[in-house]
């Protein structure tokens, strides 16, 4: 096992004011709940979830851009808990980011060319004469022309955009790279385009991924293992394959049951017996017990004031709900 | 034989822009029977939008007709006057945005935004009586299953969720009896349990009302589970056109062969490498099939001529040359 990075008991509560201007009364918002997983060197890990679930947060606090409430973060068994301006500059760059909407994510006012610079300049990669020639080598990475050098972000489409972000991401030649939902906002040709090219960067640059996202049906044909968030916590997670097979928590089932799909085959994969009913809660003001409880068509008197911990039901796949019993440590 | 409600022949509009003429629409041919739910599919950019707004005539200003006729319940919609307009806006076509923040005006309760739309729609007896409206409004969004709906009432729009609002949004847009109803993209913006919970109930309510269905989507699995016919658009054309279980099954067209690679699959049998090139500026389209530029079967009359419309199975009709020769 090469463990890259592992989040231990993660938590990151932000103080909201519920009351008024004048009286005011202040809250923890709870978006990260107690977040624990492991990633490995050269896996792909999902994080699934609706929004509101808190998995943009995980991402954030991983990367250093919220100091965690609570919790730790190990990089390379170094750890990373403080806030990114406290980070080494080494740090910095083997952890990269690639967000939504590359609309935003990129400044109007430069150019690609400087855009790609910026992050070879900070990090001093490269001789600093020829720096062009590295600019050039990471448009061809994600195979874009080289003459978009000169193009300002608004002048080129909202793909290519997302691969500039990309070679923005991987100038420092990066070990994880973490992707915000980086196809939510294009096109499924286009989706298919960046994730063929995501795939091989990963396999060529021996990259791992912690891959942001709400399509479950895309992580089935892209992650490793894939965990499913619901209101700041962890309620399932699993190798992708096992967790499409065997989904166990109700809310994956009711996830998986929700999604459209085109064919009988497709059709015959997802689970039946349970229909979406009613709404994330907000994490201001969290149900008691399991968070999932009002929405749960299996809820008994345990999972209104008791919150589960996850029990690991076969090898490698956990689930937080009281309906299962742990079946590899002791159980029977 | 169905009745038909909605018939589009071949429209053709645009926008004119600083630069020229932004020719979308090229040549839609669209039918509507009654009761019947169609969905039109295709990508950011290929016009369904457009063709929804024409409709129901809300283009903007920027945009021309330059051709073409909409047949509504045997009336060409691009001939109505102001008042004809607001009948058929009122009780003919109701439609659903995209997004429902935007479409509810922050500044006003929902209960006084859905009781502007039961006083305009001009069903209610001449009386207009403020109760009977607001009986109208708690009836409609009971049957959009909306909790506590005097309460709601009063609510604004920022006080409630997503969900909450585009079943507003539906309730609204099925206060009164409607015969056709557009929904544009109405779940985008959801979470996909949530867009479970809205498809459902547009569906429930537009069988129960015997209400005709134009669904805009990109999403063909959205499609797939909504719909009785589908059009898939490019690039301002239709391209093909089936019964919904035809197309997923025996697509011919090599845009939906493409589009259908692209969507990740439950079965997890990984993802075609997407369509190569991108969409052609309508400023300057491309004088033949305009999907001929990225087409990986081009012929060499594609660059030249437009490829009609044919019926290649009964009530499946593709525009390609690739099948217009028996």
């Amino acid at each position: 096992m090469n463990e890259l990075l592992k989040v231990d008991n993660l938590k990151k509560y932000f103080p909201v004011n519920v009351g008024s201007i004048s009286q005011k009364k202040i809250v923890d918002l709870k978006a990260v709940d107690g977040v624990s997983f492991e990633l490995e060197q050269g896996e792909i890990l999902a994080l699934v979830g609706e929004s509101g679930s808190g998995k943009s947060t995980t991402a954030y606090t991983i990367i250093g851009l919220y100091k965690a409430t609570e919790g730790k973060i190990y990089f390379k068994g170094m750890d990373i808990s403080m806030e990114v301006n406290q980070r080494p500059l080494s740090l910095k760059k083997e952890i990269q980011i690639v967000f939504q909407d590359p609309g935003t994510s990129l400044n109007p006012q430069r150019t690609v060319r400087q855009i790609l610079e910026l992050p070879l300049r900070v990090h001093k990669i490269g001789p600093k004469r020829n720096i062009n020639e590295k600019i050039e080598e990471l448009l061809k990475t994600v195979e874009l022309p080289v003459d978009y050098m000169f193009k300002y972000p608004r002048m080129i489409g909202g793909g290519e955009r997302q691969m500039v972000a990309i070679a923005r991401a991987l100038a420092t030649n990066p070990s994880l790279v973490i992707l915000d939902e980086p196809t939510s906002a294009l096109d499924v040709s286009i989706q298919a385009k960046i994730i063929n090219m995501l795939l091989k960067l990963q396999k060529d640059y021996k990259l791992s991924y912690l891959f942001i996202t709400h399509d479950l049906s895309l992580m089935r044909n892209v992650a490793t293992r894939t965990a499913i968030m619901y209101l700041g916590k962890i309620n399932e997670i699993a190798p992708t394959q096992e967790l499409f097979a065997n989904p166990l928590h109700p809310y994956t089932q009711m996830l998986l049951s929700s999604i459209p799909v085109v064919t009988e085959k497709e059709r015959s994969l997802k689970p039946k017996k349970i229909t979406s009913i009613g709404e994330i809660p907000s994490p201001v003001n969290p149900p008691p017990g399991c968070g999932f409880h009002p929405r749960c068509p299996f809820k008994f008197e345990l999972c209104l004031e008791n919150d589960p911990q996850p029990v690991e039901v076969a090898p490698g796949h956990f689930v937080r709900c009281f309906l299962y019993k742990n079946q590899t440590k002791g159980g029977f | 034989m169905a009745e038909l409600l909605l018939n589009i022949k071949d429209l053709r509009a645009g926008y004119k822009v600083y630069g020229g003429l932004l020719k979308v629409l090229d040549g839609i041919n669209l039918k509507v029977n009654k009761g019947e739910r169609i969905g039109i599919v295709g990508e950011t950019g290929s016009g369904k939008t457009t063709t929804a707004k024409a409709i129901l005539r809300i283009l903007p200003r920027t945009a021309r007709i330059f051709g073409g006729e909409i047949f509504f319940q045997n009336k060409d919609v691009l001939k109505m006057s102001k008042s004809e307009l607001s009948v058929l806006r009122g009780q003919g076509i109701s439609m659903i945005f995209q997004d429902p923040t935007a479409s509810l005006n922050p500044v006003f309760t929902v209960g006084s935004i859905i009781s502007d739309v039961i006083r305009y729609s001009r069903t209610l007896s001449s009386s207009n009586k403020s109760s009977q409206i607001k009986e109208t409004a708690i009836d409609a969004f009971k049957s959009a299953s909306l909790p506590d709906a005097n309460r709601l009432l009063t609510n604004y729009p920022f006080q409630l969720s997503g969900g909450m609002r585009q079943r507003v949004c539906i309730a609204m847009a099925l206060a009164t009896a409607r015969d056709l109803l557009i929904a544009d993209e109405p779940t985008t913006n959801l979470d996909v349990t949530i867009q479970d919970q809205v498809l459902r109930l547009i569906k429930e309510l537009v069988d129960k009302k015997n209400t005709s269905l134009i669904l805009i989507t990109h999403s063909l699995g959205v499609a797939s589970e909504m719909t009785d016919r589908i059009y898939v658009m490019y690039a301002g054309t239709i391209v093909e056109q089936a019964k919904t279980q035809d197309l997923f099954e025996n697509p011919y067209h090599p845009y939906t062969h493409a589009l259908l690679s692209c969507i990740p699959k439950l079965t997890g049998e990984g993802i075609a490498p997407g369509i190569p090139g991108r969409m052609p500026n309508y400023l300057n389209p491309p004088q033949g099939c305009r999907f001929a530029p990225r087409c990986p079967r081009v012929l060499p009359i594609c660059e030249k001529e437009k490829p009609p419309l044919i019926e290649v199975e009964p009530g499946h009709e593709v525009a390609c040359f690739l099948f217009t020769r028996k």
